[in-house]
């Protein structure tokens, strides 16, 4: 449900560092407990490629679709996992219910599961004989 | 059309188009298929947490405590909001941030209670977003008589999932959750249920016609987010209301934030 507001909080960084270069791969790290479906997320993404500028080409020719059209979103779905404090047992969650699956207490530290993370992205290298993209504004 | 079409090693179908000669950017690009990866390593929301960051920080300098309040559609955000303002206008400055997708159905609803109303309609050039976010709060701000004021109370888009997700640089996220919308809805949005300092368990007064289950939910939400402050009350009734503006009223710390843990800092 909120996959498509995600997608473009993750299309404005991933723009900020492509920096006008094309983008042709993103991995995200997400974790179960932050209730996205990866899938959906995919789609959302084709979704939204194309509100995005185009990217700079080197050789001065406009080049056709957005930097993040064609991108490829990968999701990387990270299991929630807790320890009991008081057993010490490590599980991992079907359910989103904060409870130790060995003994059943309820104090229980999560150990995975909450990850959001854009990981890297790879952009396609411009030509040689291009200007050359600031390099430096993509590590910002 | 027109969509990146990267010709890469792995050809596997015919372009009766176009041929593509040795030496060109087999996708008219002008860029080379080699890829350079970059490590991000960014938070996917971390553009809204600085914009939180920086309406923290403009909270802080004028001494007022924000409260989100969330719920779903229909949980009585707006009546609550109505029966709050009454019992604090005499005590505490009030401004009020509305957000609704369309209409100022509920900011009409609140004229007339001694409290700045700023209405943030996020399909007006937001997209028609479900939620409230911390660049549309830093839009509504200027709006409001922020250095007046001891308590901002904002009303979030109707919606159990969304908000949850955009933190705006509140105090304290409070949610409404009601009676009528049964007892598994923690777990169905653990999200929401996370997220929140205090769940207000509203209608209270329909509970002799439903068969509500009080401590099943009470043992979902304890699943959730185990030990979370829950209240019960009525906004039509106004029973538990003034507990509620009881628990508002801890919160806020009118004046300077001195030696406040700012996220902003």
């Amino acid at each position: 449900m909120h996959e498509l507001s995600l997608c473009r909080s993750v299309a404005d960084v991933v723009c900020r560092h492509a920096a006008g270069r094309r983008v042709v791969r993103v991995r995200l790290r997400i974790g179960a407990l932050r209730q996205v479906v990866p899938d959906t997320l995919t789609s959302c993404w084709r979704l939204l490629q194309d509100d995005r500028p185009p990217p700079r080409s080197p050789t001065g020719s406009v080049p056709a679709g957005s930097v993040l059209a064609g991108s490829v979103l990968e999701v990387e779905s990270v299991p929630a996992v807790v320890r009991c404090r008081a057993c010490g047992a490590e599980r991992e969650l079907d359910h989103p219910v904060l409870r130790c699956a060995g003994c059943g207490g309820a104090d229980v530290l999560l150990i995975s599961g909450e990850e959001f993370l854009i990981v890297s992205m790879d952009v396609a290298d411009a030509a040689a004989d291009g200007p050359g993209m600031a390099k430096e504004q993509a590590e910002v | 059309m027109g969509r990146f079409h990267p010709h890469g090693a792995d050809h596997d179908h015919p372009h009766p188009d176009h041929d593509h000669p040795d030496d060109a950017r087999p996708d008219h690009s002008g860029y080379g298929t080699a890829t350079e990866r970059i490590e991000v390593l960014e938070r996917i929301l971390g553009e809204n947490e600085r914009a939180a960051a920086a309406n923290r920080a403009a909270f802080d300098a004028a001494g007022v405590t924000v409260v989100n309040l969330m719920s779903g559609p229909g949980a009585g955000k707006t009546t609550l909001l109505v029966e709050t303002l009454r019992r604090l206008a005499p005590r505490w400055r009030v401004g009020v941030i509305e957000g609704d997708i369309e209409t100022s159905l509920d900011a009409d609803r609140l004229a007339g209670l001694a409290a700045a109303v700023c209405l943030v309609n996020t399909g007006k050039g937001f997209g028609g977003e479900c939620h409230l976010d911390a660049p549309m709060i830093a839009s509504a701000l200027p709006r409001l008589p922020l250095a007046d004021l001891d308590l901002v109370i904002i009303e979030n888009v109707g919606n159990l999932v969304c908000p949850a997700e955009f933190t705006v640089g509140e105090d304290r996220r409070v949610m409404i959750y009601s009676v009528t919308e049964g007892e598994e809805k923690p777990l169905k949005y653990p999200l929401m249920f996370r997220a929140v300092d205090l769940v207000l368990v509203n209608k209270t007064d329909l509970l002799p016609y439903l068969d509500f289950d009080l401590p099943a939910f009470r043992r979902n939400l304890d699943a959730v987010h185990p030990g979370v402050d829950a209240q019960m009350l009525s906004a039509r009734s106004g029973d538990g209301v003034d507990a509620w503006c009881e628990w508002l009223s801890h919160a806020v710390h009118p004046g300077p934030r001195v030696g406040r843990v700012a996220g902003a800092a």
